[in-house]
Order: structure tokens, then C-alpha cells, then sequence
């Protein structure tokens, strides 16, 4: 017998990715920030309910990777998009000049690097995008505000201060505030952007935790600079440079038997 | 494994450093397998002593780089080759450890003959000699294969097991034989025995070496692979 301590370059094993279903399928996706080609030809799979980590050095493209699935970068004129991200179960191109950048961001929701509440109440922050989406009975609101506040682990910290400014709460709270503000959406795919990189280590861990737990309900897209961070927290990692894919696999091979040596470079912290 | 360099000097400097204890482990291991062999075919005291206190210095080193071992994990939090390096080294150093015990059973069985040699028929077995250069030639062959950490050469040395214990078990059907012989043999025979098996398991620990040596080069796993398995798995690579 033998054991590879990943998978990945062993011809008996078998890839244990077979079984578990895709959530969002990137083909040959190339995007374009004017004449500058910042992504090249990226294709990855996003398993369903599983975290995929994003690594790489700065200006790697793997923000603007990140982006491309809620299509931020719209906001902008001179960017363009080749390729296709198709979100499954109904293999929906969202990248499609068809596809209103608005139901995207119903179905795929977004933490930012910096805690981004809306300069109003607690309650106000998670509830304004469920009156946007037409639930108008404050009953259901209420509900679904708490729902949402629990899953995010922040409901015991809030629930005598509902009424209270969002910008009292702290840095880790506001985060986790953010993460039922999406979650409020009830999203099929959660982008965050460096979610933690604004916060202490205690408040880290807990959005790692948090970020754990939510997989059990959506599939995840986290971006980090921290290694460990995506060692911790992620099932699959996907490491890129200069725009392009490098090498992507599940964490545990990444981390251990990484196949090319610009990613082995990478991890041990070896890249000039 | 990657060989270029970090962009901390001062990690570089540390990987390379626990490198050369490692080997300068081996190497005093390696001595003390020499010197316990040639106290029990001499039979030699002054000789099994210095091997038997020289294990007090093996468990030192022991422990002090299981400490290096440990603050590097907690320091640097390793990933990759750098990680498999650090994790082959600390399973390299409870092999050496254990091989250190081992030579010191060895000397301990010198010095009990020296006593009784004048008064006992004690059998001398050219299998024993040759099982322990055997198995001395495969410490030797690991210790080489870790310091460039080469796969191929490690495999080899896994090949190698299967030739001492072999070794041992004709060992011990000759010991047998002497010991129905003529009961006066048992004491010193099963003495004989002893050292045998310590040189077999000798042998164990060597090829275990070879085994952290390609989990470190090449991340697979072979503890419990055949020869076979081994030589193909390396040679995919």
C-alpha cells in the first residue's frame, strides 16, 4: 500500500473530487481592465458546498478572479470579460450581457476586506435587502433577520441592541454583521475578499469558524493573503500568478505534495 | 523539494541547520554500531563501554532536536517540502534513537561474554558478522540517501531489509541446532539471539529511514509498501 499525502501525481488513487457536486464552472475565463489582460484563461471548478481558497501574491488577479462572480467589475467602463462562469444547478452563464448583474448578486453574495456596514441600525443592515427583494411583512422581516444573525454567529451579542448603530458594534462584529447581511439573501455561492485581514486574532478565528460552519448551507470563495488561513478553512485551493492558474487541487495536496514548483515556491515562502 | 531560497535567510539557515544535526545524529550512531559490533566479536569492555555511556550523548541529541523540531513547527509554521523535511527529520531521529539502543544491547552482550568466555563454549557465527555489516551498510546507505535526499537510492536500501532478516532467521535455526546439541550453549546461544535480533531490527530502523527519506523527497507515503511498491512509486516520480 501506498499513501501519497495528497492524492494528486499518484496514479491509484482516486481523486475524491468525483462525487461532490459543482457549484459554479469557470471556462477559459480571460478578463480584461482596458488593453491590460489581468486574467488569463482561468477554468476551475467550484464544488458545491465547499471552501475554495484563492492564493497568491499581490496583483496575482485573484480579487479581480474573485470579482468577476458578482460582476463588480460592470461598474466600470473598458473592462470586459471572456469565457464563461455557469452556475449550476441551471448551468446559468453569469457573465452574459443577458444576465442582469442584479440577479447575479441575488444569488452570489459578497464580504469585503474592510467591515462595510450601512450607516444605519443593526436590524436595518440585514433587513434593507430582504424590503429590496418585496418581503414586506415585518413579522417575516423580523424572522428572517434573526435567522440570519444566529447563522452568522452574532445574534447573542445583538439581540438586546437591535436598534443600536451598526458602527458601535466591533471590527469582528461588523464583519459577521456583513456575513448575515449577505446571508439574509439567501445566497447559492459567498464571496469574501480578505474577510479578515482588518481583524485581531480572536476575531479572526471566529470568522474562520464562521466560514466552516456556513458551508453546510453554501459553497464559499474566499480570498486571503494569509496561507495558513487558507490552510485552515479551505477544501480546495486554487494558487495563481501573474493572472493565470498555476495550480489548483484540494488543500491538504497543496499544502503537503504541491505538483508545480512556482506553487512549492509560493507556500514555503520561498518567492522573490 | 524546492531548493531555492526563502526569503528569510535566517529559515534557510535553520532548515540547513537541522539538516546537518541530523547527520552528525547519524553519524555518531553510526560509530556507535561499529564499535558495539567489533566489542562483541572481540570481545572487547573498554570498547562496549564507551558505546554503552555514548548512548547518554545519542539521547541528548534526541531530545535537543525533537525541541528544534517542535519550535520550527510553532516558528515557521512549514508547508510543502519544508514541512515533510521537518517532519521526516523528527522520525528520523526516534529511528537513530532507537538504533543507539540497540548497539548498546549489542555491547552489553560483549561485555557478558568477556566475562564468561573463559568458562563457556560460546558459538561464533560468521552469519552474525555478516548480518551486521549488513545492516551497518544499510545505516550507512540511508544516512547517504537522507543527506541528498534521493528517492532511488532509498528505495534500494528497502530492498536491502529483506536480505538481514532472512539473515536472522538462519541465525537462529543454526543457534537451535547448537542449543540441542549441547545444552551447555543455551546461555551464551540465546545471548547470540539477542544480538541478532538487535541487528535485524537494526536493519528495521535503517530501512525505515530510507522510507522518511522519500516521504521527504517525494511526499508519498511507503511505510507499509512492498519492495515492490516502493520501486515502482519512486520510479513514477
Amino acid at each position: 500500500m501506498i499513501v501519497n499525502s495528497a492524492d494528486a501525481g499518484n496514479l491509484d488513487a482516486q481523486p475524491h473530487t468525483e462525487a461532490i457536486p459543482i457549484k459554479a464552472e469557470v471556462n477559459k475565463l480571460s478578463f480584461y481592465y482596458g488593453d491590460f489582460r489581468s486574467l488569463k484563461d482561468i477554468s476551475l471548478s467550484v464544488h458545491s458546498n465547499r471552501v475554495t481558497a484563492l492564493i497568491g501574491p499581490s496583483g496575482c488577479g485573484k480579487s479581480t478572479f474573485l470579482r468577476c462572480f458578482n460582476r463588480i467589475h460592470d461598474l466600470y467602463p473598458g473592462n470586459r470579460y471572456e469565457g464563461s462562469i455557469r452556475l449550476h444547478p441551471d448551468n446559468v452563464d453569469i457573465l452574459s450581457r443577458e444576465v442582469d448583474p442584479i440577479d447575479v448578486r441575488m444569488r452570489i453574495g459578497m464580504v469585503f476586506q474592510k467591515p462595510s456596514p450601512f450607516p444605519t441600525t443593526i436590524f436595518e443592515n440585514v433587513a434593507y435587502g430582504l424590503r429590496l427583494r418585496g418581503l414586506a411583512s415585518r413579522a417575516a422581516v423580523a424572522d428572517k433577520v434573526e435567522q440570519s444573525l444566529r447563522a452568522a454567529a452574532l445574534w447573542d451579542e445583538v439581540k438586546d441592541r437591535l436598534d443600536e448603530l451598526a458602527s458601535n458594534l466591533s471590527g469582528g462584529q461588523q464583519q459577521r454583521l456583513c456575513i448575515a447581511r449577505a446571508l439574509a439573501a439567501d445566497p447559492e455561492l459567498l464571496l469574501f475578499d480578505e474577510p479578515t485581514s482588518a481583524l485581531d486574532p480572536i476575531a479572526t478565528a471566529s470568522i474562520e469558524e464562521l466560514i466552516s460552519s456556513l458551508k453546510e448551507t453554501v459553497s464559499i470563495l474566499i480570498v486571503t493573503h494569509n496561507m495558513q488561513q487558507a490552510a485552515r478553512c479551505s477544501d480546495y485551493t486554487a494558487f495563481l500568478y501573474l493572472g493565470e492558474l498555476v495550480e489548483f487541487g484540494e488543500t491538504d495536496q497543496i499544502f503537503i505534495r504541491p505538483a508545480t514548483r512556482q506553487t512549492e515556491d509560493y507556500i514555503t515562502g520561498r518567492f522573490g | 523539494m524546492s531548493n531555492g531560497e526563502h526569503l528569510s535567510k535566517q529559515y534557510d539557515h535553520e532548515l540547513e541547520e537541522l539538516r546537518a544535526r541530523i547527520l552528525h545524529m547519524g553519524g555518531v550512531v553510526e560509530a556507535q554500531l561499529q564499535s558495539a559490533i567489533a566489542s562483541y566479536e572481540r570481545p572487547d569492555v573498554k570498547l562496549a563501554d564507551d558505546v554503552i555511556d555514548s548512548d547518554r550523548r545519542v539521547n541528548e541529541q534526541q531530545v535537543e532536536l525533537d525541541r528544534v523540531v517542535v519550535n520550527m513547527i510553532v516558528r515557521r509554521q512549514p508547508t510543502a517540502g519544508d514541512l515533510r523535511l521537518i517532519i521526516g527529520v523528527a522520525r528520523t531521529v526516534t529511528e537513530l534513537e532507537r538504533i543507539g539502543d540497540e548497539a548498546t544491547k549489542i555491547a552489553r552482550a560483549g561485555k557478558w561474554l568477556f566475562d564468561k568466555q573463559r568458562s563457556v563454549r560460546t558459538p561464533r557465527l560468521r552469519e552474525i558478522h555478516s548480518s551486521a555489516l549488513a545492516a551497518a551498510r544499510m545505516l550507512r546507505g540511508a544516512l547517504d540517501a537522507f543527506a541528498r535526499l534521493d528517492a532511488a537510492a532509498a528505495a534500494a536500501i528497502i530492498e536491502e531489509d529483506r536480505g538481514v532478516d532472512q539473515q536472522f532467521q538462519s541465525i537462529l535455526r543454526q543457534l537451535i541446532t547448537f542449543m540441542m546439541e549441547d545444552p551447555r550453549t543455551i546461555s551464551p546461544s540465546l545471548d547470540a539471539v539477542w544480538v541478532a535480533k538487535a541487528i535485524e531490527r537494526i536493519g528495521d530502523h535503517a530501512k525505515n529511514i530510507a522510507e522518511h527519506v522519500i516521504f521527504i523527497a517525494q511526499g508519498a507515503d511507503v511505510r507499509h509498501a512492498t519492495p515492490e511498491e516502493v520501486a515502482r512509486a519512486v520510479s513514477q516520480e
